[in-house]
């Protein structure tokens, strides 16, 4: 069954979304998780302590961790590949271009499903190694997560590269929702126009959840002191 | 009122196609754009030339067999209108307007306008059929349809072949029209024996043909002539997961 589902384009876009939809539970959690800065030092840096405790007994320290990170990591690679290979068949599909095209009707956020996909990609390798190995950040000591936010935040092209990709996933999840539940077949004319909203709602959250850490700390609302 | 117009000509499948710039003259507001493609014809022959080939039928929005894409819209710029329906008062004529005929890879172009489309036939004969038991004409009461259900399976049914949605999708997908013919014959109950497997014979001809995958960005729906709802595609979404469930 599975090898069929694959085969099919209705298939990959059903593995998209539920791969997606793991992906935004995840981003859920973790945006949540990220307001705890907010809380100070302890809060933050004893959340990330929490988290590698959690089952600990049976998984061992950091065992959860790692954990999620093996099941982010499939959903990612399911629903990339997925991705391109429906978009290399719609490049077979369409192998003469119009001459004209004026704005297509469909919304900037479907439009952008591909491309926005590509930016939160590498934005991901990025962040990995930012906050989680450290390599790429200012102060880089694991397990001190609040020094190591607040040293990213001081500059304005961190902030800015964060801000695009947030940006980004915002409009990928806007159209992803809506798009995903059509995909499962759970789709129906007379609750469209709320799951467009709630799909809206939903994005609007997760964006400005995202954001408000880095401009907390541009702002000097968030700080060392 | 004078118009430019660029048409795509294109002598045979395999010879290569570009855009050729006319002016047609003595267009009445009220003439429909086949009208207007056919005075450019009567001069085009009078000149010796070759006239523009573009197909079409009934030209009273119904049959499906007109559609090309003018500016880059399927059927142009009005909503739910085929282009033997669409009248010259909404061009300006100041603008020249851009005739390329329907893209797709399954859509071969045969001669200028005229595209290929029986790819489409393909995936109406892989699934899009009831099997009924043949003889005398059952009773029109005989299976009692749901007033709902009817209606459903009557806007799915309006669908007339027409291609506009394959054209006007960016991953050229027929998804539109599969999801019609899934819809229309999967809501009845004269439908129900075969639908689930209807649904997954009917995508996989598609997919088989080279059709692209749906994205759901609407595309198809905007310009379908008949209006033809993007709820459509969820129902055959759901129907072929259903059959995969089911081990079919
Ligand atoms: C890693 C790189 C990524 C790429 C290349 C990518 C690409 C795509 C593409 C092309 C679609 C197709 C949607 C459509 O056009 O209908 C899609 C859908 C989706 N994406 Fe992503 N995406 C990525 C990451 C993510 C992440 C991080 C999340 C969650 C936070 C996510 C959530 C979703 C959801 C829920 C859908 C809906 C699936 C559907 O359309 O049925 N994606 N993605
Ligand atoms: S010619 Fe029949 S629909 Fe246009």
């Amino acid at each position: 069954m599975a090898g069929r589902l694959w085969a099919s384009t209705v298939g990959k876009k059903a593995v998209m979304a539920v791969t997606g939809g793991v992906l935004l539970l995840y981003v859920v959690a973790h945006m949540a998780g990220n307001l705890k800065v907010f809380a100070g030092r302890e809060s933050i840096d004893g959340y990330g302590v929490f988290l590698r405790e959690f089952l600990a007994p049976v998984l061992g320290y950091g065992g959860l961790v790692w954990v999620i990170r093996a099941v982010l990591s499939l959903s990612v690679i399911l629903h990339m590949t997925a991705a391109v290979q429906l978009a290399r068949r719609a490049k077979r599909a369409r192998p003469v271009s119009y001459a004209t095209r004026p704005k297509v009707n469909g919304s900037y956020a479907a439009r952008t499903m591909r491309w926005g996909g590509v930016i939160v990609a590498l934005f991901v390798v990025y962040h990995v190694l930012d906050l989680t190995a450290g390599v790429l950040n200012p102060h880089g000591v694991e397990g001190e997560i609040h020094a190591n936010v607040v040293a990213d935040f001081q500059h304005w092209y961190v902030v800015l590269a964060y801000t695009v990709a947030v940006v980004a996933l915002g409009f990928h999840l806007r159209h992803g929702i809506w798009s995903a539940l059509r995909s499962l077949g759970l789709g129906s004319a007379r609750r469209a126009a709320a799951v467009k909203t709630a799909a809206l709602v939903v994005s609007v959250a997760i964006t400005v959840g995202f954001l408000s850490v880095p401009y907390a700390v541009l702002f000097g609302l968030v700080s060392d002191q | 009122m004078r118009y430019t117009l660029r048409v795509w000509r294109q002598s045979g499948p395999s010879s290569r196609g570009q855009l050729v710039e006319y002016t047609v003259d003595d267009i009445s507001a009220d003439m429909s754009f086949l009208e207007m493609l056919d005075v450019l014809n009567e001069r085009l022959l009078l000149e010796g030339e070759s006239p523009v080939a573009f197909d079409h039928d009934c030209r009273e929005g119904i049959c499906g067999a007109c559609g090309v894409m003018i500016d880059g819209v399927a059927h142009g710029p009005e909503r739910a209108t085929t282009t033997c329906q669409l009248h010259m008062r909404h061009f300006d004529p100041a603008k020249p307007i851009v005739v390329e005929p329907w893209r797709a890879a399954p859509f071969p172009v045969v001669r200028d306008l005229v595209v290929d489309r029986s790819a489409l036939d393909r995936v109406i004969e892989a699934g899009g059929y009831i099997s009924a038991p043949t003889g005398a004409a059952p009773d029109a009461h005989a299976v009692p349809v749901p007033k709902p259900v009817a209606d459903t399976a009557f806007e799915a049914a309006a669908c007339i072949g027409c291609g506009a949605c394959v054209a006007a999708c960016p991953n050229g997908s027929s998804m539109l029209f599969t999801a019609a013919k899934v819809t229309h014959l999967g809501v009845l109950p004269q439908g129900q024996p075969e639908r689930h497997a209807r649904a997954a014979d009917m995508l996989r001809a598609q997919d088989d043909l080279g059709f692209g995958g749906c994205t759901l960005t609407g595309e198809c729906t905007a310009v379908c002539p008949k209006g033809i709802p993007l709820e459509t595609i969820s129902r055959l979404n759901h129907d072929v997961l259903a059959a995969a469930m089911m081990g079919q």
